[in-house]
């Protein structure tokens, strides 16, 4: 499916200092739907460059790391339980910079 | 039309927003937990916030008011913030944005893009104070001569000093400054940890230094981290978002972990670490330094030099680790032993590690 990441708050410096990817996910083999459980192992594989721990802690993002999905705080829709769907739009933003 | 309601059953339509009860929820709230709308969320923010400068009685009409902006999340907000309420409920403030430059290549320099892009924004008048004019040296030379060890504690004091210096440039009555509630708990835990007590009993005042010459305030003590980003984003507000790029920070970055990780547990740990530190009472029996004036700069100190003078003074003779640490040496030790104060006051003047929170 195709998914829109977005990366911001210095994340985008993880990943090529690119913020905005477009990207092709495939489901997991025997899998019906993609969970942000499995978009964030996706994510930590194919598009993270470097510095994995400033994205990821433990199996979900750092604390202090913000995630939309489709403008909407994650927090709203399980977390890692949210599925995901063709076309979404995925954002995650650190919080851990000076301000 | 059908993929998009589609979509928004996914999210949660089923539930409204707790305020409106008419729109989508886009947010959770960290301090109450409520789920609320983008548009019920901006105003809650906005209000609550000027509900924090009314009861505190952070400004008088008339005043004239710095903010201390480096291009990042709070100070934009901040400065976004302020003038739209300064407008809304008629606070009848002029408002400055003042910046310091650090001289940090590739770091501080983008960030001053960012604040001139503000400047423009949101209409008001920027002045920028460089180290190298206020001192001869940039945090580029300075780390040159030091290494990365120490560099922050050099940051932390000339940039305090700097704000100072330039809100009485622009001859403003107060300055402000980002800080959030996320900020002020890590402090609060840092100045435990350090066994920090004269800072410790002060880090939580929403206005400090109303004695000296510019008192400071923090509109931003009980605003969450999360939701600065999240009305940044939903904004969007133009900020600058690098981590300095000589700043290991390694002991307050554990302190900021370690909240981050109480957050996400239980939310409202982070005013309840801020209402710890208001309530705290230091004993009577406590020492605290005494506050007097640098007899150098003139810049309050509770030494003979200020911290600002005594690492300048290190840097100026080829001696860069004076002043570092909590050994005593220096302007105020050895070399100036007919000073009347005991040295042990100069614990208390230890800096704070990276300075990037001064802002």
């Amino acid at each position: 499916m195709q998914l829109t990441l977005e990366f911001g708050g210095g994340l985008e410096l993880l990943c090529d200092s690119e913020k905005i990817h477009k990207v092709n996910v495939d489901l997991p083999n025997g899998v019906e739907e993609l969970t942000m459980k499995d978009l964030l192992s996706w994510v930590r594989t194919n598009v993270i460059k470097e510095r994995p721990e400033m994205f990821i802690k433990g199996d979900t993002v750092r604390p202090g790391v913000l995630v939309l999905v489709n403008d909407c705080d994650w927090e709203l829709s399980g977390q890692l339980e949210t599925t995901i769907e063709d076309k979404d739009v995925i954002v995650f933003i650190s919080t851990l910079h000076g301000g | 039309m059908e993929a998009s309601e589609a979509k928004s059953k996914k999210q949660g339509a089923s539930r409204l927003c707790c305020l409106c009860n008419q729109r989508r929820p886009v947010l959770k709230r960290p301090k109450t937990l409520q789920q609320i709308c983008k548009e019920c969320f901006y105003e809650v923010f906005e209000e609550e916030i000027h509900q924090v400068i009314v009861k505190n009685g952070l400004f008088k009409s008339g005043e004239r008011v710095a903010i201390g902006a480096s291009g990042g999340k709070d100070s934009t907000v901040l400065a976004y913030v302020l003038s739209e309420l300064n407008r809304r409920h008629s606070y009848g403030l002029d408002l400055f944005l003042l910046s310091i430059d650090e001289g940090i290549t590739g770091y501080r320099d983008d960030s001053l893009e960012t604040v001139k892009r503000n400047e423009l924004q949101y209409g008001l008048p920027l002045q920028i104070l460089s180290y190298k004019d206020l001192y001869g040296w940039t945090m580029d030379d300075i780390v040159k001569m030091i290494g990365l060890k120490n560099n922050c504690t050099f940051c932390g004091v000339f940039r305090r000093q700097a704000l100072d210096r330039g809100a009485a440039l622009l001859k403003v009555d107060k300055l402000v400054t980002g800080h959030n509630a996320d900020d002020i708990a890590e402090t609060v835990l840092l100045n435990i940890l350090r066994g920090d007590i004269a800072r410790l009993s002060r880090c939580t005042s929403i206005t400090t230094g109303e004695d000296g010459p510019i008192p400071r305030c923090k509109p931003f003590k009980y605003t969450y981290e999360k939701e600065i980003v999240m009305y940044a984003y939903f904004k969007k507000l133009d900020y600058f978002s690098t981590e300095c790029i000589y700043s290991p920070n390694a002991y307050r970055g554990f302190a900021r972990e370690f909240i981050k990780d109480l957050e996400r547990l239980r939310p409202r740990a982070i005013l309840d670490i801020i209402k710890s530190g208001e309530d705290f009472r230091i004993a009577t029996t406590t020492k605290m330094p005494e506050q007097g004036t640098c007899e150098r700069c003139g810049y309050i100190s509770s030494q003979k030099w200020c911290k600002a003078c005594v690492l300048l003074d290190g840097l100026n003779r080829g001696l860069p680790k004076m002043g570092i640490g909590r050994a005593r040496g220096g302007a105020n030790g050895d070399h100036h032993k007919e000073t009347k104060k005991p040295a042990s006051a100069g614990r208390s003047l230890e800096s704070k590690q990276c300075g990037s929170l001064d802002f």
